[in-house]
């Protein structure tokens, strides 16, 4: 113990000296190594990401909301994609759809929510100096932005951008034959996502490496907070997932470029009998679901962590069941990885195994379950203050409820049968994987953005924001359970050729506009984040009177995060509105040995353990100090 | 001309809610309300989140209720009205689940809303709740996975022996439909085989391909098994039939099946809908290519004895196209003669 905390202060006085000297511009602003300037690049190019990717949504529900409508005004940003009447090409509808999902996923949802909540909150929540490896981290952003460069350009190419599907199952986007976009579009994709994954990589391995060994004195990991613990099991779903992603585009790209036969047979298209047999098309839906199903969990995971401390701070109370949020992250964690295929009930795999991935997924309903119910016991009986954080944090919690219900129909695969690629889908993973990660990531700006930049946004602005995306979300979401019900299938450019589906325009028209409506609000939040950074009130120290460790540094924390001695930590971050104690929260630098008034039985008998620690702390202190 | 008014319709309503902004937060500075917790705003979000429960929850009973009809399918499959039940059900048990979790989370934001001289509970954790609510969604899930598994071991159990055996086969971006004939014997085939006079790589020098027949539509009798082969022949597609409740993925390489009972005809689902221009018709749901909107396939129910009557009268591949049996091993090709000199008298 001793040995370790001598270490400890040795590293963080050379810390102190290697921050003293004066970065210019380009160690500044762009290789940075210090991680909250590396979580705000994640955040800028997430946001950057989103406004694309929330823009190919409307254009695709233009089409499928006003199928009539001339689209000719599109055509100076749209070219040939525009038809001679006007209208949008069907290929390009697949287009759309494709790349707004794999941007939403990938680019806004894992890079723009755990890039930057990990980068930024791990090292001020756990009291570290930084990330484990700095330059590690900086090559992290560095290959995402690689990754973004190369998929922005596959956007405007002759040929298109991908157009499988997000999920680009082959042959479909093996063969360039079969569809435009998988030539050149899908190669850069396949490029795009290599180096996406590397950019994974290198975070997760940093995420969890600081996790496990860079936490202050007295943060053990039943002090973490738990955004912590949901950013740490992210890392880890991420880095046991992504490679199996690698595998299977890996794969694609020799079927695709070198003539092996991975997932290719039997095929004859255009006119042409191809040479390659005996691959598996479903090996690849395999492969793709390993990562796939996880990846919901990678998006859905730091959104859960973000309002567990948003809901808990503003609730002026304790997270209800702190060990069963862990003991649920973790269960959800492991079971994340064995229910892939539940997405292949009628990809023509084994019925048997059908059955097996419809137990294990119906597991994974409980912990889940287990979350909402500790939310709303969080939420009574408390003090509660809607700050937009607050708000947005409650939005998610019932997008999780509305979402996590209909996976319920989905994971049986006997009901699957009718509802599998159909709007009810949609409907499904928009509320409980897009719209919730989202609000979770909205969540965790408004609450986080005073440490980010030291002003406040506009809470007016913010709820404002809230009421129209929240409204605008369940307006554009729920009635696509209907459609769904109905049995619209999902990619459809038009439902016009079938009887079953000749109907709904009103509803389709309906969802568009509120599609458009939700879309345009989001401008609010734009104008109030980048006005605020440099025009919103200077912020408060504390501004939301919490607990954790990051809201003890300076208004503008130096790279190194504290000016002097990391704090130490005494408590969980929990202790709001404790009986007996004073103020309505205790922050965890505050020994036991100071609130006796409000010490809990079994803490009280802590307090001699943590002064005795306290009085070798100092010795040690008073060591380094003759040592200089 | 309309374009530059609407720029300035635009740019108009963009100064006024600048101003309003500017002087709502000039007047929060001068009123002090900026260093308080929890401001009037407070009250109005608490207030907003009990309208948003009754304005939305209003409006989604009363839409489910007008438009079931709408939305609900006809069934016209055995299995269907299993998977229809099951869906009812699972939508009962998350109802009330839904219910009551919104209200409770709409409603506590306002009955716990801020209040200066409050404090909240100190309530961190209760490990009887917990187990309780662990084990009821636990229990009540098993029940729901055990019926379904049920239906889903049911459905997918191979298909009677006496199952009408019709093949489709997904391409860009149609469906063809090959029946396997008076033997109930599917020829085999190989995608090498494929030409523009034989588009299903038909093997002819199997002697069950020589009865094997294409049809325009996909004709089925009511109340008996009819096991659908499916397979692919360029891309991925997938069959999906709404009203039979039935769903396959076809794969190139990879042939699928599944096996139903249709239930009723096309003529008495047109007399249950009013709708003479009903039919059951087949749609893609896996993402194919430019086409995969309009892959449409019609399938007639109809009374067994028509079905008889309609399978003898059809011609197959080899009476459709006599060049097709050119080339034939000796033995095959004499069946084939046979076949087509019976389809001469």
């Amino acid at each position: 113990m001793a040995t370790a905390t001598v270490a400890h202060h040795e590293a963080a006085s050379h810390d102190h000296h290697d921050h003293e000297h004066h970065d210019n511009f380009i160690t500044k602003y762009i290789f940075t190594q210090d991680h909250k300037m590396i979580g705000k690049q994640f955040l800028v190019t997430g946001i950057f990401w989103a406004i694309i990717g929330g823009f190919l949504s409307i254009l695709f529900r233009l089409q499928l909301g006003f199928p009539d409508m001339n689209l000719e005004f599109l055509r100076p940003l749209l070219g040939g994609w525009i038809d001679e009447s006007g209208k949008l090409d069907p290929t390009f509808y697949l287009a759309l759809v494709t790349m707004h999902g794999t941007i939403m996923v990938f680019f806004v949802l894992t890079a723009g929510l755990s890039g930057t909540f990990s980068n930024f909150l791990i090292p001020l929540q756990i009291g570290a100096r930084d990330m484990a490896s700095g330059f590690m981290n900086m090559l992290s952003y560095w290959f995402f932005f690689l990754s973004s460069v190369i998929m922005f350009i596959s956007l405007f190419i002759k040929t298109g951008p991908a157009g499988g599907g997000w999920v680009v199952y082959p042959p479909l986007s093996a063969l360039e034959q079969a569809i435009p976009g998988s030539g050149l579009g899908m190669t850069l994709w396949l490029v795009a996502m290599t180096f996406f994954i590397a950019s994974s990589l290198l975070g997760g391995i940093n995420y969890i490496t600081t996790v496990i060994n860079l936490r202050t004195k007295g943060m053990s990991f039943s002090r973490l907070p738990l955004t912590i613990w949901a950013f740490f099991l992210t890392a880890v779903i991420g880095l046991l997932s992504f490679p199996v992603l690698f595998a299977a585009a890996l794969l694609l790209v020799f079927d695709r470029s070198f003539g092996t036969s991975f997932y290719l047979s039997d095929i004859y298209v255009a006119g042409e009998a191809l040479p390659n047999t005996g691959g598996s098309a479903v090996l690849y839906q395999h492969l793709f679901w390993f990562l796939g199903h996880p990846e919901v969990y990678i998006v859905l995971l730091p959104a859960l962590g973000i309002t567990s401390e948003v809901i808990a701070t503003n609730s002026r109370k304790p997270i209800f069941g702190y060990k069963a949020m862990i003991i649920s992250m973790l269960g959800i964690t492991i079971l994340s990885f064995i229910v892939w295929a539940h997405h292949m009930f009628v990809s023509g795999m084994n019925p048997f195994l059908g059955s097996i991935f419809m137990f294990l997924t119906l597991i994974i309903a409980v912990p889940s379950a287990v979350k909402v119910f500790n939310y709303l016991t969080t939420l009574w009986r408390g003090n509660l203050v809607f700050t937009p954080g607050m708000l947005f944090s409650i939005g998610l919690v019932s997008f999780f409820i509305s979402g996590g219900l209909t996976g319920i129909f989905l994971g049986n695969s006997a009901i699957d049968i009718q509802l599998h690629d159909t709007y009810f889908v949609v409907a499904h993973f928009h509320l409980v994987m897009g719209s919730a990660s989202f609000f979770g990531l909205m969540a965790g700006v408004y609450h986080w953005f005073p440490k980010m930049f030291g002003r406040m946004m506009d809470a007016r602005l913010g709820y404002v924001h809230f009421w129209l995306t929240f409204t605008g979300v369940y307006l554009v979401f729920f009635p696509m359970h209907y459609i769904g019900i109905a049995g619209f299938p999902r990619r459809y450019y038009s439902w016009t050729n079938f009887e079953f589906s000749n109907m709904y325009t009103d509803l389709n028209m309906f969802v568009s506009v509120a599609a458009i409506i939700t879309f345009a609000a989001q401008f609010i939040f734009l104008f109030n984040f980048f006005y605020s950074m440099y025009r919103g009130r200077k912020a408060t120290l504390n501004p939301w009177r919490s607990n954790t460790l990051e809201w003890t540094t300076p208004l503008h924390p130096g790279h190194g995060n504290w000016p002097g001695e990391i704090p130490t930590v005494y408590r969980w971050p929990y202790d709001y509105s404790k009986p007996g104690a004073a103020e309505d929260f205790i922050p965890q630098t505050v020994p036991l040995s100071q609130t006796p008034e409000s010490n809990l039985p079994h803490e009280q008998e802590l307090v001699k353990m943590e002064l005795e620690i306290m009085k070798d702390e100092e010795q040690v202190l008073v060591a380094n100090e003759s040592k200089h | 001309m309309y374009g530059f008014l609407i720029g300035v319709g635009v740019l108009l309503l963009l100064s006024i809610i600048w101003m309003v902004y500017r002087i709502q937060t000039l007047v929060s500075v001068v009123k002090g309300s900026d260093k308080k917790i929890a401001t009037g705003s407070n009250k109005v979000n608490a207030i907003l989140f009990v309208i948003f429960l009754l304005g939305t929850g209003f409006l989604m009973f009363w839409y489910s209720i007008k438009e079931f009809d709408n939305y609900q399918l006809p069934v016209a499959s055995e299995h269907g009205v299993v998977t229809d039940n099951l869906f009812w059900v699972t939508m009962a048990v998350t109802g009330i689940v839904f219910l009551i979790t919104h209200i409770l989370l709409f409603i506590f934001p306002y009955k716990y809303q801020y209040r200066e001289d409050r404090k909240a509970s100190f309530y961190p954790d209760n490990n009887k709740l917990e187990v309780i609510w662990t084990a009821v969604p636990g229990v009540v899930l098993a029940v729901l996975v055990l019926t379904g598994w049920m239906a889903w071991s049911d459905i997918t159990a191979p298909a009677p022996e006496k199952a009408h055996v019709v093949e489709i086969m997904g391409y860009q971006f149609a469906w063809e439909v090959r029946y396997p004939g008076k033997d109930n014997v599917l020829g085999d085939y190989d995608y090498r085989l494929i030409t523009a006079s034989n588009s299903h790589g038909i093997d002819f020098t199997d002697k069950n391909s020589l009865d094997d027949f294409p049809s325009p539509k996909v004709v089925i009798p009511k109340g008996e098994p009819v096991l659908f082969k499916i397979r692919a022949r360029d891309v991925l597609h997938s069959v999906f039939a709404p009203h039979m409740r039935l769903k396959m993925d076809a794969v190139p390489g990879m042939p699928t099946r599944f096996w139903f009972v249709p239930t009723k005809t096309t003529e008495e689902m047109r007399a249950e809908l009013n709708d003479p221009e009903f039919e059951y018709e087949i749609a893609c749901t896996e993402i194919c290519g430019r086409g995969h909107f309009s892959m449409k396939k019609v399938i007639e129910v109809v009374e067994p004895e028509a079905y008889q009557k309609w399978l003898a009268e059809q011609k197959s591949f080899i009476q459709q196209n006599p060049s097709l049996a050119e080339n034939l091993p000796a033995e095959t090709k004499e069946l084939a003669e046979i076949q087509l000199s019976e389809s001469k008298k």
